[in-house]
């Protein structure tokens, strides 16, 4: 492979390389304040009426939610150690890395699907079917209106790295990164762990709630 | 260099302006879009003004008029004020002001444009299916649960372009910190990129709020989500707090640039260094800090404590002494400088002007019991229009003129461009002066129908608005003009300082035949008002 050269608008390599992680930076710091918005709006209806939403909580299939857990905590494992393996040259390891965390993205949301499939069994999901009979309905709907559109934006992040993961994957496999070029790898990689982070809160405020003691 | 290809010239393909990466390119595409976008948001506005001629309201029933007060609103904010200056101007010029190839991410700027157009298609679609009649607010419960109008549609519109406005403001916050030339320190970057940074950071901070805000309003439409709506246990005031969390930090994308602008625009032409640089300079970044603690001055009616109603106010009258320092040190510049009334510098005392008044009316408003009193009237309209018009439009076009000999190589007819810049000074107070007096007097915005005493200022504002579309038409023509028939402009018609003017006009495609490195603080004329070179 010939040395790779900065594109036409950067002086040199590390300077497109400071460019890209700025670049991811600034992008997160976007995404964070799109989920703050929805947290927040979930903080606002929790403190109204924190017994409904625990309530609600019981309703959530926690076993499902812990296994999705450990699978995106274990697939940002392997996308830190493609991230270390790339930069000494180690490319096409790092692209099994890379593979890996795509498919327990996948299995990640495969376990997701099933979660739904369940709940719309038991008429939990709002605008399909939502149907509740116990106290404080109208707080248990709200629960699972954040509930529906925080996993489904969450899960499309998550569907959007699986894509980009195959992607950088298969380059990785063809020795298209190196000790001296490796930023996609490590710029997708914060991604990754963002999202990953995200899921860590929802994993708090979705499946926690009512489960103490 | 006459035999090297510009950027105009290289290449002129439709295909190769479709897919062009160039920063220059993207402000034309933008430029042209944004164009498009202000006429028909202006034409909105025009069948308002005739409307409201005649007190009893002739030509369009209220439904009607609610519709068309929405597109004025929804296209005047997210597709013509808030990519304006930094869209087309910023694209243009932020990399040849800090002596780079092109922004950080070129492709990424296509992108931006791509959604810019397919959100307004999206809106414009929604607008011409029939409209929305909810305000450019879409406040809560009527816009989710009432509203029989094309508010899902509009509403993804405003999304989509919500994620061009991010990713222009990602480029240019990257650009400004990583692409700037060998010597460009901070303290040596032109006024009109500080404010540009500031801008960015709230394009990147407030953008997604508004975003998952519409989000939950189209789901609402759609599935029945209630997160808004008061019949099911949502909370219409949280929607007001979302919004404006966003929609008051967006009134400074819509002033913050045409502040950088001016400063560029004074400093140019009063051959002068901007007095208190640093002071104006920072005084952007607090106008965008304090910006995001003010937003529940548009709520001070909506029933929150009395406290956070003190809060905001404090910090509603807080942010206005970051915009006094630039006032009074624009002011100040001028002061014993050699001042040149050119097209452009007339435009800037104009938005000086404007500027003012609707800042200082902007202070009426920060008073809590003032602004009980005038609450959703015209004295509103009238302040924001101000800001909005009287302010960053008019700071456009000034750097529109100040910029156009450096976009395509030739001079505009000065004759004209001075005579609109008057004729807009003019035709705007006509119009919204009396605007002040009728909210005064209590008239309620977003009506058609009112008591006929209301009548005179009404007419008075109307007849101000044909000059106004007289006076925003002509440039259309004499710059459409100059393209083709104007002088050739030299690379530095304005013998000015300031990297952009260091290379040819129109620029080649790649900006700089060679990388300049930066040696002097910015605006550093001598005493006879001559420019030092810029680069050593």
């Amino acid at each position: 492979m010939p040395e790779p050269q900065p594109a036409a608008q950067f002086a040199h390599l590390p300077q497109q390389h400071e460019v890209a992680q700025l670049g991811i930076w600034t992008f997160l710091a976007t995404e964070v304040l799109f989920f703050g918005a929805l947290l927040l709006s979930y903080a606002v209806y929790r403190s109204a009426d924190p017994a409904a939403f625990a309530e609600a909580a019981r309703h959530t299939k926690i076993a499902i939610g812990t296994i999705n857990t450990a699978i995106l905590l274990t697939s940002s494992f392997l996308v830190a150690w493609a991230v270390a393996v790339v930069k000494t040259g180690g490319s096409r390891f790092a692209a099994f890395l890379l593979w890996s965390a795509a498919a327990l993205g996948l299995s990640f949301i495969g376990l997701k699907g099933v979660e739904y499939a369940m709940e719309y069994g038991e008429h939990l999901l709002p605008g399909f079917g939502f149907r509740y009979d116990g106290p404080a309905s109208q707080s248990v709907a709200l629960f699972f209106s954040f509930y529906i559109v925080a996993t489904v934006i969450h899960a499309i992040h998550v569907a959007v790295g699986i894509a980009v993961f195959a992607v950088i994957g298969r380059r990785a496999y063809q020795h298209a990164y190196s000790g001296s070029y490796h930023s996609p790898v490590i710029v997708f990689g914060l991604y990754w762990h963002f999202v990953d982070i995200v899921w860590i809160f929802l994993f708090a405020l979705i499946y926690l709630p009512g489960r103490s003691g | 260099m006459s035999g090297d290809k510009n950027y105009i010239t290289v290449n002129n393909s439709i295909r190769s302006w479709l897919f062009t990466t160039d920063h220059k390119r993207v402000a034309i595409l933008y430029f042209a879009s944004i164009t498009l976008f202000f006429f028909i948001g202006g034409a909105a506005a025009a069948l308002m003004r005739l409307e409201l001629v005649s007190p009893a309201g002739h030509f369009f029933t209220s439904d009607e008029y609610n519709r068309l007060f929405t597109m004025h609103g929804v296209i005047m904010v997210w597709f013509f004020l808030i990519p304006s200056i930094p869209n087309t101007l910023g694209n243009f010029i932020v990399p040849l002001m800090i002596g780079a190839r092109d922004l950080a991410f070129p492709r990424l700027n296509l992108t931006s444009w791509y959604l810019f157009m397919a959100g307004g298609a999206t809106t414009l679609y929604a607008l011409f299916k029939g409209g929305i009649d909810t305000g450019w607010t879409f406040y809560t419960p009527f816009s989710t649960m009432y509203s029989n109008s094309y508010v899902a549609i509009a509403v993804a519109g405003v999304f989509i372009v919500g994620f061009s406005s991010i990713l222009t403001g990602l480029n240019f916050i990257v650009t400004i910190h990583r692409l700037r030339a060998p010597g460009l320190t901070w303290y040596r970057l032109p006024l009109f990129l500080w404010s540009l940074y500031a801008t960015s950071a709230i394009l990147v901070l407030a953008t997604p709020v508004l975003a998952m805000t519409l989000l939950l309003i189209a789901l609402d439409r759609v599935f029945g989500i209630g997160i808004f709506d008061p019949a099911r246990g949502g909370d219409p005031l949280l929607f007001q707090h979302l919004f404006w969390f966003y929609s008051h930090p967006a009134v400074y994308i819509m002033i913050l640039p045409g502040m950088g602008v001016v400063s560029e625009l004074i400093a140019c032409y009063s051959r002068k260094e901007v007095f208190g640089y640093s002071f104006v300079a920072w005084s952007a970044i607090a106008i965008a800090c304090i910006g995001f603690f003010v937003w529940g001055h548009h709520m001070f009616v909506s029933g929150q404590s009395p406290f956070a109603g003190l809060v905001f106010s404090f910090m509603s009258f807080a942010v206005a002494v970051p915009s006094a320092i630039k006032v009074f040190n624009w002011t100040a510049t001028m002061h014993k400088g050699w001042v040149h009334f050119d097209a452009p510098m007339l435009y800037a005392l104009g938005f000086i002007g404007l500027f003012t008044f609707g800042g200082l009316s902007g202070l009426f408003l920060a008073c809590l019991a003032y602004d009980v009193y005038v609450t959703d009237t015209y004295f509103v309209i009238a302040h924001f229009h101000y800001i909005m018009v009287g302010g960053m439009v008019t700071a456009y076009f000034g750097g529109l003129h100040y910029w156009w000999p450096k976009i395509t190589g030739r001079m505009y007819p000065e004759y004209w461009a001075r005579a609109a810049a008057i004729l807009i000074f003019f035709g705007f107070n006509m119009t919204f002066l009396p605007q002040f007096i009728l909210g005064v007097l209590g008239m309620p915005r977003r009506y058609h129908v009112y008591p006929p005493e209301f009548e005179i200022w009404h007419v008075l504002s109307s007849a101000g608005a044909s000059i106004l579309v007289v006076a925003y038409a002509l440039p259309l023509f004499y710059l459409g003009w100059s393209i083709f028939f104007g002088e050739r402009s030299s690379a530095n018609p304005w013998q000015t300082t300031g990297l952009e003017w260091q290379t040819s006009s129109p620029p080649p495609p790649h900006n700089f035949a060679a990388t300049p490195t930066v040696t002097r603080k910015p605006y550093d004329f001598n005493v006879n008002g001559e420019p030092r070179a810029q680069n050593a």
